[in-house]
């Protein structure tokens, strides 16, 4: 049975692409068959964040209207063995996605893969609600600042009640918390809320914290996953995330801030 | 102390804190919309209840309150009679 992961978060711009790319990729990296899909149909970046932009044929829409068998449309990544990206529909708007269409192509996908892992939109509406709609997985996606943790409050609502384990009264989707963009030099110097804090506050599992980093902006700008850069911190906080969806325990990294020279001499008030 | 605390200007008020604060009372008010998001048979439920009510009390409309809310892992129905002062004897 393949397994259906969201990455999800509200609001937007707080890594939802950037984790779904890397989560996806480390999946594959391990060896296990992911496709990445990309539920933003009128505003797609996945494919730029994967750097497949300019292998795109035909879409996740032409598939759910089903004018090419999904094969057709996948996108078999270069660097990766076992990884394909389903890219949106750049033209369309969410209405062209049906949940009767989106449950035909994911019931495609999951006879030739282990992960699908759903890129969803911004916001609460359709695009987001279809993307959460079959998961079994969740990663909640948020920013240590207020309005991302407010809006995954409310995700983190949605999933309990609009998705299909919830009105089939099934075994909950199981919730993972990622914080990213985490500054533990602001944190300590209380300028920024603290992964205890966030988490007490929403009361999801941690799956693990990616560290601000210039990385991410790095990988974008190339197009690639971020996790593919093992120097980078943000690539290795995204492996210790895989690893512990996997069930591997690793200890949280990122999460205090480095004491330099100047650091120690300056001190820290926190 | 150390040597530069002595030169840094005074600590403001921790602002991480005044963010956590403020996004618990929001949250504990989505969470308690969400709790209240009612199961289908609650109007009906509302209504019978009064209904049984009327049966020995004239009350009005809205006498009858009733809420879903979650304490640990049950879920627990509130209800909430008002009667009019002028029943008691």
């Amino acid at each position: 049975m393949a397994r259906i992961i969201v990455s999800t978060s509200g609001k937007g711009g707080v890594g939802k692409t950037t984790t779904s790319a890397a989560f996806g990729t480390g999946l594959a990296l391990r060896g296990h068959k992911t496709v990445i899909v990309d539920f933003d149909v009128g505003l797609r970046n996945l494919d730029l964040v994967m750097g497949c932009e300019r292998r795109v044929v035909y879409d996740f829409v032409e598939v759910i209207q089903e004018k090419v068998p999904v094969h057709q449309a996948l996108i078999r990544d270069k660097r990766v063995e076992n990884l394909s990206v389903l890219a949106a529909s750049q033209t369309r708007d969410k209405d062209a996605l049906t949940p009767e269409g989106v449950e035909r192509v994911l019931t495609a996908l999951a006879e030739q893969f282990d992960y699908i892992v759903c890129d969803s939109p911004a916001g609460i509406e359709r695009g987001a609600q279809l993307a959460m709609y079959f998961a079994d997985d969740a990663l909640v996606v948020t920013n240590p600042e207020v309005s991302s943790v407010r809006d995954s409050d409310r995700i983190l609502g949605l999933l309990e009640s609009r998705t299909r384990r919830a009105e089939r009264n099934e075994e909950r989707v199981r919730q993972h918390l990622v914080i990213a963009r985490y500054d533990p030099v602001r944190v300590e110097k209380g300028e920024m809320l603290a992964v205890d804090q966030i988490q007490e506050m929403l009361a999801v599992p941690l799956l693990g914290v990616i560290p601000e980093s210039q990385a991410v902006l790095a990988a974008s700008n190339a197009g690639t996953p971020v996790i593919l850069q093992d120097s980078a911190d943000a690539g290795r906080a995204y492996d210790d995330i895989v690893a512990r969806y996997l069930g591997e325990e690793r200890p949280m990294r990122f999460v205090t801030a480095e004491r330099g020279l100047l650091r120690r001499l300056f001190g820290s008030r926190a | 102390m150390r040597l530069f605390d002595l030169i840094r200007p005074s600590r403001k008020a921790n602002s991480a804190d005044i963010a956590k604060e403020r996004l618990q009372i929001v949250i504990a008010h989505q969470r308690t919309e969400r709790a209240g998001a009612r199961p289908a048979y609650f109007a009906n439920l509302q209504r019978d209840l009064l209904e049984v009510v009327r049966r020995y009390v004239p009350v009005g409309d809205d006498a009858v309150q009733i809420d879903v809310g979650r304490q640990n892992d049950c879920d627990i129905l509130e209800l909430n009679i008002t009667l009019p002062e002028h029943t008691r004897s």
